[in-house]
């Protein structure tokens, strides 16, 4: 028997670190010497702390929302005794959730000890590796990658072997292979998850790509945010070193390659290729023209692949499968699966994987469980500060790059960040704004200042100051700064704004005209009063209103002064009765 | 023409718990390799918690960059900051999934238990906020680190009691 508890960041944010220490010790004081072990994030993170108990012939049980109690009950039923652990088994719901997905890239995640190797070579592990530098060509290799259709997972979708042979084919003594893993987008956290759960299989997917370009050196570039994925990554490279699958000479042959990482230091920017190299260099991580491409001039001007995580993560599978057995797989412009982060106002919230040509509703509410707490579906917001809101009328819209680029979003690095109808649409587009206006790099003078103003637009129609024309130049401004920033993050930059203004207008509308918030998000906007026949007089708002603009007699109704009314929203908070009616 | 200004100078730190003997070791090991700046700096910030400006001057000086260089490095990167901050850097995670979970009142709530604003120290040296783009535990949301520790699922009220726990394990020691 074997006692595995998920690890991953997630996990441990939610106790997986206490009720590992409680399982140990638990384990060892009645001297059974049953191994408890870790593994990555399975994706359930509503779900987490996860504890699977396997039992010799493989059957597993796993158990959720693990407290100290359901561990004692656990640690109970392994010893043979009475038991409640029954009731913290994971439901048949939620099980046929996680088996409708179709995972290749979190294939291990959640499944195996991502700091033993062993678990992954057990796995299939570095039999792609071998396969390439023991049988194939590398003009083989990156033949096999084009079969698979495969696109760059950080968001553009651009074909992978293309930028493997432009690389292939640059002269140059010197070819580096870096791994992109400065997962910025606020709401995504696939690469993380594959990171920390399964970090071989990035090693092996750049392995493979450095023999089909001809690279001996392979750098890893990770958000310092991630100390956890660091960690595992660089125990995953010592034994990969160990085992000779990292190093001089790998399976025999005269093949070389070696891994370093590179810890990022926090900006948005350096998402970009250009930049990621700049920051690389040690540099401020600015974006330069393109081309040169990276696979011409990288860097340190030598040719170099750049590719995001969960593309290394679905190589070594498309070796071992073939590349016809990814492209069956999606729709005809967007090959095999894509992970998901489901966030939100989401019932079940967490990582998923499926394949290309789903609906986003089959996510949402298939996977996802619906909406939190019963309310109104309203969009998704997908690509995050590069991406759109997609409404519920298109709900139906196929996960497709091309589909999804048509509604005014991008599938992205895999973001799907759920709002119901407490989320005022007009809100997400400043903070968008806020965001990209912080991470521009100040570079080009379009996203430099044109976000800035922009903000400033959006700030003020969210502060009730919105004026007539508003909307009308903030499509204006967005258009101009597309067609004129120098990189990606300020070209996708207005896509927020564009797409609520497409699916939304109406929000705009209410803000600027009528000064009203709908969604009751927007402070300035908002109007507190007290109706007087469900108020019983019992002073608590007028106690606690730090305005002092309630005034009224004990168990008379009271009455908020909306001159002194700062809107601060505590009377609504105390008050027991739901006499405060906000609009 | 080179700059000599910095050559024969003898360097002091304003800050007396500077111990530049530990940089040691460090600018020795990336010496002469090329891009390590970034990573220097990282190095720096973990052993004095900050990066004051007479130190970045001795970085450059070492690694023969001029200071405004090393300075431009550091104000690009959110990581780097140049003020000292308290015993616990509260990292409040201001991502997408966080924001529609509401970390603006979470935000309301740290600032209404701490008495200070965004960067700054509490006057007992314990705690200063900062919020943060993403931390990547978006399903938690909203979420918030203290050291190496997250914190999930937060309300006004749970965040209140974080604190004080953590206040009341220093007052214990």
């Amino acid at each position: 028997m074997k006692i595995i508890v998920g690890k991953g960041s997630c996990g441990i944010a939610a106790g997986a670190a206490e009720i590992y220490k409680l399982l140990e010790q638990g384990v060892q004081d009645t001297n059974l010497n049953y191994p408890v072990t870790v593994t990555g994030c399975i994706g359930m993170c509503y779900l987490e702390p996860i504890v699977d108990v396997v039992e010799d012939d493989g059957s597993k049980h796993t158990y959720v929302k693990v407290t100290p109690e359901a561990a004692n009950e656990i640690l109970k039923s392994i010893r043979g005794e009475e038991n409640k652990a029954e009731q913290y088994a994971i439901s048949g719901e939620d099980l046929e959730g996680l088996n409708e997905q179709c995972r290749i890239a979190l294939k291990n995640c959640g499944i195996i000890n991502p700091e033993n190797i062993d678990e992954y070579i057990e796995k299939e592990g570095y039999i792609a590796a071998e396969k390439c530098i023991m049988e194939l060509t590398p003009e083989q290799v990156i033949e096999e990658v084009k079969t698979s259709g495969i696109g760059g997972r950080g968001g553009a979708g651009f074909p992978t072997w293309f930028k493997w042979k432009a690389a292939r084919d640059s002269k140059g003594d010197k070819k580096y292979v870096i791994c992109n893993a400065d997962e910025g987008d606020p709401g995504a956290f696939m690469d993380r998850a594959v990171i920390e759960g399964d970090p071989h299989a990035l090693i092996e997917g750049m392995l493979i790509a450095a023999y089909a370009i001809g690279s001996d050196e392979g750098i890893v570039y990770v958000r310092a945010e991630y100390p956890l994925a660091i960690i595992r990554l660089e125990k995953a490279m010592e034994q990969a070193r160990e085992r000779g699958l990292l190093g001089k000479n790998l399976f025999g042959s005269d093949f070389c390659f070696d891994i370093r990482i590179k810890a990022g230091a926090g900006a948005f920017v350096c998402g970009e290729e250009t930049a990621l190299i700049a920051s690389l260099e040690g540099e401020r991580g600015m974006p330069r023209l393109k081309p040169p491409f990276p696979a011409q001039k990288g860097y340190w001007q030598k040719p170099s692949n750049i590719n995001n995580v969960e593309t290394y993560a679905n190589i070594a599978w498309i070796i071992r499968n073939g590349g016809a057995a990814f492209s069956a797989m999606g729709t005809e412009n967007s090959k095999g699966t894509k992970v998901f982060a489901l966030t939100g106002k989401i019932a079940k919230g967490g990582l998923v994987e499926v394949p290309m040509g789903k609906t986003i509703r089959d996510v949402v509410f298939g996977v996802g469980g619906g909406i939190k707490d019963g309310k109104a579906f309203k969009a998704v917001q997908m690509g995050g500060p590069s991406g759109g809101c997609i409404p519920n009328e298109l709900v139906d819209t196929m996960i497709d790059y091309r589909t999804l680029a048509a509604t005014g979003a991008i599938m992205g690095s895999g973001g799907m960040v759920v709002m119901d109808e407490t989320t005022c649409m007009v809100d997400m587009a400043r903070f968008f704004l806020d965001f990209t206006c912080k991470e521009s790099c100040g570079k080009c003078i379009h996203c430099r200042i044109g976000t800035r103003r922009m903000l400033e637009i959006l700030e003020r129609i969210c502060d009730g100051n919105g004026r007539e024309g508003d909307i009308e130049l903030l499509s204006e401004l967005s258009e101009q700064i597309k067609d004129g920033a120098l990189c990606a993050l300020g070209q996708t930059a207005p896509n927020p704004v564009l797409t609520t203004i497409r699916y939304f207008r109406n929000e705009y509308e209410d803000h600027i005209h009528r000064k009203k918030c709908t969604a009751h998000q927007c402070k300035p906007l908002l109007t507190y009063e007290i109706d007087a026949e469900k108020c019983t007089g019992c002073t608590l708002c007028s106690r606690k209103c730090p305005a002092n603009a309630i005034t009224g007699e004990l168990k008379k109704s009271h009455k908020i002064d909306l001159e002194k009314c700062i809107k601060c929203g505590k009377c609504a908070e105390v008050c027991r009765f739901g006499a405060v009616v906000v609009d | 023409m080179e700059c000599n200004c910095a050559k024969d100078r003898e360097w002091k730190f304003t800050d007396p718990a500077i111990d530049i003997t530990l940089m040691e070791p460090v600018l020795k090991k990336y010496e002469g390799t090329e891009g390590s700046l970034i990573t220097i700096l990282q190095k720096a910030q973990e052993f004095y918690g900050y990066l004051p400006m007479d130190l970045l001057a001795y970085i450059a000086h070492r690694i023969g960059v001029k200071p405004a260089k090393v300075l431009g490095v550091v104000t690009f990167y959110t990581q780097f900051r140049t003020k000292p901050v308290g015993k616990h850097l509260i990292l409040l995670c201001q991502g997408t999934a966080c924001h529609v979970n509401g970390s603006a009142y979470i935000e309301e709530a740290l600032r209404d238990y701490l008495e200070v604003e965004e960067g700054e120290i509490t006057p007992d040296g314990l705690f200063t906020y900062n919020n943060v783009a993403c931390l990547g535990c978006c399903s938690l949301s909203p979420v918030m680190m203290i050291g190496d520790k997250t914190y999930g699922t937060l309300t006004k009220e749970k965040v209140v009691r974080i604190l004080k726990e953590i206040k009341q394990e220093e007052e214990a020691r």
